[in-house]
């Protein structure tokens, strides 16, 4: 779905920048390809090591791992998880509800699902790349906290 | 192309073969799981480079300054706000935009709490989010994250010698993002 806006918004811009300048829209193009090739050997290679990790894990195990009865230790395991792995947000929600059904508890799974969305540790190579050291360390620092502050909020008006 | 660059890939795709003979069907599965990411990966990012490139080569610094820039205010923040909403992938979709604001001139800040937003406010995730897991949750999910990625994004920026930030800025016009 997203997708598809996506594309249709890049081909209409396109189009447009195209009837406006030609060479313009041909350096545009010529930018694009530069970042995707610049990006696409890193990306390879996480993708590939998610694959690795999600083949080793099975939902069970991580299921067990964050039960409701799991309680911090849960909770740090499921930051962990969430805060390493990379799913797809549309793989990664049917996925934390059927945790939740599975016996995850509410906490477990607000530490997995926001340091999953929020904090990168496998694309901060990536990160460090487009901007420093610094600054990715702080933001995914800051990620992980208010990833545990929305945990803690939701232990306490879910249970 | 620089061979050299996919050597990391390289290793990985080796172990997956190695896993495929020591035990096929989680071999297998983590082909599965690779090829499935990648595949979602192609629906949202030669767009994203698209618009980014577009951007890069359409909108006059001197625009961006006024829209994202120092003394943009809370237009900045909205703009900011707006544009990680909207989008769609995942996080690391958004470095590139966010370091094509940063050659552009948008402030620190402001493009520190964009990545906030892409992180958690998604439109298209939230709305998935409040469909898995129940719209209370989702809510308060939303509002932890902008209070929380609004106040890092300023106190990350404050925290950043002002030489080092000279040199992102650096860096980003240098350089293809």
């Amino acid at each position: 779905m997203s997708g598809a806006i996506l594309y249709g918004l890049a081909i209409v811009g396109l189009l447009y920048s195209f009837a406006k300048d030609r060479k313009k829209t041909k350096m545009a193009v010529l930018k694009a390809w530069k970042s995707f090739a610049n990006l696409a050997p890193q990306l390879l290679a996480i993708l590939m090591f998610v694959g690795i990790s999600l083949a080793i894990l099975s939902p069970a195990t991580i299921s067990r791992l964050m039960g409701e009865k799991s309680g911090i230790i849960g909770i740090i395991i499921a930051s962990v998880v969430g805060s390493v792995t990379l799913i797809p947000g549309f793989v990664a929600f049917p996925l934390a509800a059927a945790l939740l059904k599975g016996g995850a508890g509410y906490p477990q799974i607000a530490a997995f699902v926001s340091t999953l969305m929020a904090v990168g540790i496998v694309t901060l190579p990536t990160e460090i790349n487009y901007f420093n050291k610094t600054v990715a360390l702080l933001r995914n620092s800051f990620a992980f906290l208010v990833a545990m502050i929305f945990t803690v909020i939701i232990s306490r008006v879910m249970m | 192309m620089n061979l050299r660059r996919y050597s990391f890939a390289f290793v990985f795709a080796l172990i997956m073969v190695g896993m495929y003979f020591y035990d096929h069907s989680t071999g297998l599965k983590a082909v599965n799981i690779t090829v499935q990411n990648f595949r979602e990966m192609l629906l949202f990012l030669p767009p994203i480079f698209i618009l980014v490139g577009l951007l890069d080569v359409w909108v006059p610094k001197e625009t961006m300054i006024k829209l994202m820039g120092e003394g943009s205010g809370l237009k900045g923040i909205m703009i900011a706000f707006i544009l990680g909403s909207a989008a769609a992938g995942p996080l690391y979709a958004a470095f590139p935009v966010a370091a094509v604001l940063i050659k552009k001139g948008a402030r620190l800040a402001y493009v520190l709490f964009f990545l906030g937003a892409w992180s958690s406010t998604k439109l298209p995730l939230v709305i998935y989010e409040s469909a898995s897991l129940g719209l209370r949750f989702t809510l308060i999910h939303i509002t932890v994250s902008i209070a929380g990625f609004l106040s890092a994004a300023f106190f990350i920026e404050k925290m950043i010698p002002a030489r080092s930030r000279e040199l992102i800025y650096e860096k980003t016009r240098s350089q293809e993002v």
